[in-house]
């Protein structure tokens, strides 16, 4: 189990919440279940949702594992230039 | 991916080296071939009708007199770019900023477009289509805009990120907000409050290339499209998409790029191209004019931010907030959000707030520019930095390093920070001898911070040996800033052999695998980590081909710098086999030796500076000088140094126009009132002082060589650290950017008159 902190606006989807947590052991599973656990995420998860694992922010790798007691945080896919 | 991107701690041979780059000569000679360089036998001219007014309908749009005109041999509108995007809220926009269809949205927006066998027939036969357009009321500031009586731009747009779904439309697409703890709180506990607006005015990248391309569209639907661009497999995608183009049959060629800066991470007239091209079943050359790279392509957001941050006594911040709104041309955007992100990301805050508003105004489509968003986040956060600072009575570089975010600090952002550069960035300007000289009348020191978050992505790399034992690597990134160099280093290090020993080059579409743009300071970091994947994967077959020309097992090859090494005692009487031997003898042994690599490059790693300046400014005219300017900024790792100070060079250079020069000017008409280069001033060499750089070297944890993004983070601080100097030069804080002569002076008549 990982507790995930999310940002505003997936916070303002979840009810308010800025945490939930969530059985996962990588980012493919924990974007899986999110979606189930709350609908209101699949647009922005379609729009891109980048991960920060202990301060480590990935876009793309949804392989990464999770590891117990990782602090988790949500962020919006950004643009560079 | 079965590869291990840690960081290794190993030491370099050919990293950190700095020879001549492999693209110099051909750049110097006018051999290069940029993307107005490229021609096709029987290619027709290209050329944009677009709309004169900032916002209208476009009720009717006759091209019947154009179309008869001899020699033109296609004429389109948005007709001929039907929506294919399937709901794709973001490529309709896309779409829509290639060819307008229902408004125009911007002066400059494109309405039609022609095709013609030179360019005088056709401009002839722009001049023949007839648009009967409804003028409408426009809005081009972002603080009128978010005003109730603004005139709405697109009544489909209905603020995201509110507590309540709001009833009607707005020019605020979205509201987003960042940070932890309870500010309240914490300015109660304050001693000192500093409280302070700031504005920034719209700038354009100023890539000296204009958008260019040849488009060639077959009745088999088959198509080629030459590009100048910063992501070739980007531009396939959306092309492919926006036309109903079948991807693999899509192949796009990247030019060389006279600069981009995130300019040419979208696509503008490409789309047209080929539509144009696959009307009139010829290929298609479309070059923009620069009127037209400056109307009609992807400038920055202009910005209005408060700020407000206490501290106590001792120096402690205790608390932080910002209000930030950002313009996104009149399509959604991230800008402000960006800027919410990133405002104070430099420091260690147990209460920070941001809010960013994203707002829509009739100007062009906002596109990335360099570390998108940052730069006026920083100069309003850093310029109230140094005057709460001042108010103290504490060193602006002591408050700094009091407050500087470390390893362990949760960023304002929201997660916990690994280990960063901010603070070593800082002791380093304090120790420099740039902050101890002295300054004559007139003159004044400023520095700032700046962050950049830095980004990987989709990369793919092919390593080629050919039988003379040199290797030929094709990757996918867009050379923007000297990747070329880099990526051979790494290549000629991770093999062991000499740096002439390797030719990088950026292959097509159809010949390499995916790859994500060059934006996000990402070339060198992701392709590296390709590369060095890549050669491992080539001296596996190394190793193997050594193996059978020595009739022993794999198991006892080693691969030591450049050779094949027999390990073990029973092995003692063989030498070392060198990779051009092994290549001479590739077709006896299996054939080709190569190393291949499609990996997602991610954990890029963040990236902070701290910039000095000093300007001197005319009191008599306002007009200001940068007379010293210095860089620090942590590199992880500077795989080519020269490239590493061209990049923090090139960065304070664009900072500098920006603060002092740069700007957009609308009329009351909603018309760009200076569209070229005589009227919006860029920097040239005799504007700038030299530029000093030191590169620190605090290794990325998640590469093998330590490396990080170096391209975008030296331009966050410049706008604040010019600003600061400035204002410490004329004794008056400048809160509007740029700061031109005539707004440096009506400041100091403003102070005169109290």
């Amino acid at each position: 189990m990982v507790e995930v902190t999310l940002w505003g606006a997936l916070g303002q989807l979840a009810g308010g919440k800025s945490k939930v947590e969530v059985e996962a052991k990588d980012i493919r599973e924990l974007f899986r279940k999110l979606a189930e656990q709350h609908p209101a995420f699949e647009p922005l998860l379609d729009r891109g949702i980048a991960v920060a694992i202990d301060g480590t922010i990935y876009r793309d790798t949804w392989s990464k594992e999770l590891p117990e007691g990782a602090e988790v945080f949500l962020l919006p896919r950004l643009a560079g230039g | 991916m079965n590869f291990d991107p840690r960081y290794s701690g190993r030491s370099f041979s050919s990293v950190g080296t700095r020879p001549l780059r492999p693209d110099g000569v051909d750049k110097v000679t006018g051999r290069a071939r940029y993307g107005a360089d490229f021609n096709m036998a029987g290619q027709l001219v290209g050329r944009v009708l677009r709309s004169p007014h900032a916002h209208a309908i476009i009720k009717k749009i006759d091209t019947s007199k154009a179309e008869k005109l001899a020699g033109v041999k296609a004429v389109i509108t948005a007709k001929d770019l039907p929506d294919l995007t399937d709901g794709d809220a973001a490529m309709f926009d896309t779409l829509d900023n290639c060819m307008a269809r229902k408004k125009a949205l911007y002066d400059g927006h494109a309405v039609a477009a022609v095709a013609a066998i030179d360019a005088r027939t056709a401009r002839q036969a722009l001049k023949l289509i007839e648009v009967d357009y409804e003028v409408l009321p426009h809005v081009t500031d972002v603080d009128e805009a978010m005003q109730h009586h603004a005139p709405l731009i697109n009544d489909a747009i209905f603020t995201e990120g509110l507590e309540e779904k709001p009833v009607k439309p707005s020019n605020v697409s979205k509201r987003t907000q960042y940070g932890h703890g309870d500010v309240h709180q914490g300015f109660a506990q304050a001693d000192f409050v500093v409280e302070r607006s700031f504005k920034t005015e719209q700038t354009h990248q100023g890539y000296i290339e204009p958008h260019a391309c040849v488009a060639s569209v077959n009745p088999d639907g088959t198509a080629d499209l030459w590009v100048c661009t910063q992501g070739h497999f980007v531009y396939r995608q959306h092309c492919a998409q926006l036309l109903g183009l079948e991807v693999s049959k899509l192949r796009v060629t990247s030019s060389e790029i006279g600069g981009g800066f995130g300019g040419k991470t979208h696509v503008w007239a490409e789309p047209v191209a080929l539509a144009l091209s696959r009307k009139a079943g010829r290929p298609v050359k479309l070059v923009m004019t620069r009127d037209e790279v400056f109307r009609a392509s992807g400038p920055t957001s202009a910005t209005s931010i408060d700020v407000k941050i206490g501290a106590r006594k001792d120096g402690t911040i205790t608390a932080a907030e910002a209000t930030l709104r950002y313009t996104c041309g009149p399509y959604a955007g991230m800008w402000a959000e960006i800027g919410a992100m990133t405002a104070f990301a430099c420091y260690k805050l147990e209460n920070v707030k941001t809010v960013g508003y994203e707002v829509l105004v009739n100007r062009p489509k906002t596109a990335a520019y360099r570390a998108p968003s940052a730069p006026m986040a920083a100069f309003a956060v850093e310029s109230a930095v140094d005057e709460l600072a001042k108010e103290i009575g504490i060193d602006p570089v002591e408050f700094r390093i009091k407050n500087a975010a470390q390893e362990g600090t949760r960023a304002s952002y929201g997660p916990v920070y690994g280990p960063i550069g901010i603070g070593p960035t800082l002791e380093a300007v304090k120790e420099h001898p740039h902050m101890r000289a002295p300054l004559a009348q007139n003159q004044g020191r400023g520095m700032a911070c700046g962050f950049w978050f830095n980004f990987g992505g989709q990369t793919c790399t092919d390593l080629n040996i050919g039988m003379d034992g040199t290797v030929s690597l094709a990757v996918g990134t867009v050379d923007v800033g000297g990747s070329r160099a880099s990526l051979s280093l790494v290549a000629a290090e991770e093999l062991g052999i000499d740096y002439g020993q390797v030719k990088a080059i950026v292959a097509d579409t159809s010949s390499l695998g995916y790859n994500d743009m060059t934006d996000g300071s990402r070339g060198t970091f992701s392709s590296s980590m390709a590369t060095i994947s890549a050669a491992r994967n080539a001296i596996k077959v190394l190793r193997e081909r050594a193996a059978q020309m020595w009739d022993i097992s794999v198991d006892d090859v080693a691969w030591e710098k450049g050779h094949a090494v027999a390990k073990g005692e029973k092995h003692g009487n063989l030498g070392k086999l060198s990779l051009k031997e092994i290549a001479a003898q590739s077709g006896k042994t299996g054939g080709p030796i190569a190393g291949h690599s499609e990996l997602v490059a991610d954990g890029a790693g963040v990236s902070f500076a701290t910039h000095i300046c000093d300007v001197e400014v005319d009191p008599e005219t306002g007009s200001t000088r940068v007379i010293r300017y210095t860089v620090v900024q942590d590199a992880g790792k500077a795989v080519h140094p020269t490239y590493v100070e061209g990049q923090y060079q090139g960065g304070a250079a664009q900072g500098i126009g920006w603060a002092l020069n740069e700007e957009y000017i609308y009329g009351k008409d909603g018309r760009l009132q200076n569209p070229g280069f005589l009227d919006y001033r860029i920097p040239v060499c005799s504007d700038l002082p030299m530029i000093d750089t030191q590169i620190l070297e605090i290794p990325n944890p998640n590469h093998p060589y330590g490396v990080r993004g170096v391209g975008e983070t030296s331009i966050v601080p410049p706008l604040a650290a010019i600003a600061n100097a400035v204002s410490n030069a004329v004794g008056v804080r400048m809160s509007h950017i740029p700061m031109s002569p005539p707004r440096i002076l009506a400041a100091l008549e403003a102070e005169r008159e109290g």
